[in-house]
């Protein structure tokens, strides 16, 4: 179910117990709460894979970063996998400088996070 | 150098402006000469400054008062230019020796602003303001001068007017 208070993250369900989370926006102290609480939503249930597609984020900060990190270690506490896609080079730096790259599952598209 | 900033920008210590502080910082270093990733870097660690004095120094309170100041280096005989970005608060003063960053080896949520900080700008010197605040005065060096553009090449998208050194309110 989505989030009603989220304005800028789309929820989809393309398969039975995946759900695929798109922030339309930049990734700030200002926004990484609605990221957080929707995560919290969807990580329960039936949900055994959680992809966020950051193909529209041009930017996001540490608070989006620890968001992710955070995400990662509930579904891993759910048994469920949490993949990142279409990740612009602006924000991938940022995992980079924090070398969190290689702590998450990153993926070019989202097909391929489908897949995983 | 003189002592003041060639730009600054007064704003509240709301986490909804702090995307106006980014475009303000990665447009003057993209004229600066910065590539668009190193702009984006500047700007993130701004953005981290940004967040640190929000959350710790002014325990999230939304309207107290940050100064952002910003000066270009030009480029010289002695020095292959940049760009200095000061941040002033009236937040809680800390000793500027306890401004760490965490161990990366430890993963867990938070912590990581300092860390960007370092690792992004080339020089990061924290001072206690007189009577109260601090100030944060971070250094990014430039590309080489051939490789820049002329600081008086328009840039699209950016009208930025020039501080006139007139007296400081402050």
């Amino acid at each position: 179910m989505a989030n009603p208070q989220s304005t800028f993250i789309g929820v989809e369900r393309p398969e039975q117990g995946v759900v695929v989370l798109a922030p339309n926006a930049d990734i700030d102290m200002s926004r990484s709460p609605e990221l957080r609480s929707v995560l919290r939503q969807e990580m329960g249930g039936d949900t055994h894979k959680v992809v966020i597609d950051l193909d529209a984020v041009e930017y996001m900060d540490s608070s989006g970063l620890a968001t992710l990190v955070e995400a990662m270690r509930n579904a891993g506490n759910a048994s469920a996998k949490l993949v990142i896609c279409n990740m612009n080079p602006k924000v991938s730096a940022i995992f980079e400088i924090a070398r969190l790259d290689s702590f998450f599952s990153i993926v070019d598209s989202r097909d391929e996070a489908i897949s995983l | 150098m003189d002592q003041r900033p060639e730009i600054e920008l007064r704003l509240t210590s709301d986490p909804m402006y702090l995307c106006g502080a980014r475009e303000l910082v990665g447009c003057i270093a993209r004229r600066i000469g910065f590539s668009d990733i190193d702009c984006s870097k500047i700007a993130l660690a701004v953005d981290e400054a940004l967040s640190n004095i929000i959350r710790h120094g002014y325990d999230r309170a939304f309207d107290k008062p940050i100064w952002l100041g910003l000066t270009p280096l030009k480029p010289s005989a002695s020095s292959i230019g940049g760009i200095v970005i000061t941040l002033e608060d009236e937040a809680k003063q800390v000793d500027p020796c306890n401004m760490k960053g965490r161990d990366l080896e430890d993963i867990k949520p938070g912590g990581l602003g300092v860390h960007i900080i370092n690792e992004v700008m080339d020089d990061v010197s924290y001072q206690k303001r007189a009577g109260r605040g601090m100030r944060l005065v971070m250094t990014k060096l430039a590309p080489r001068p051939d490789e820049s553009p002329r600081l008086s090449d328009k840039a699209p998208g950016c009208t930025v007017t020039l501080n006139d050194r007139s007296p400081s309110r402050r």
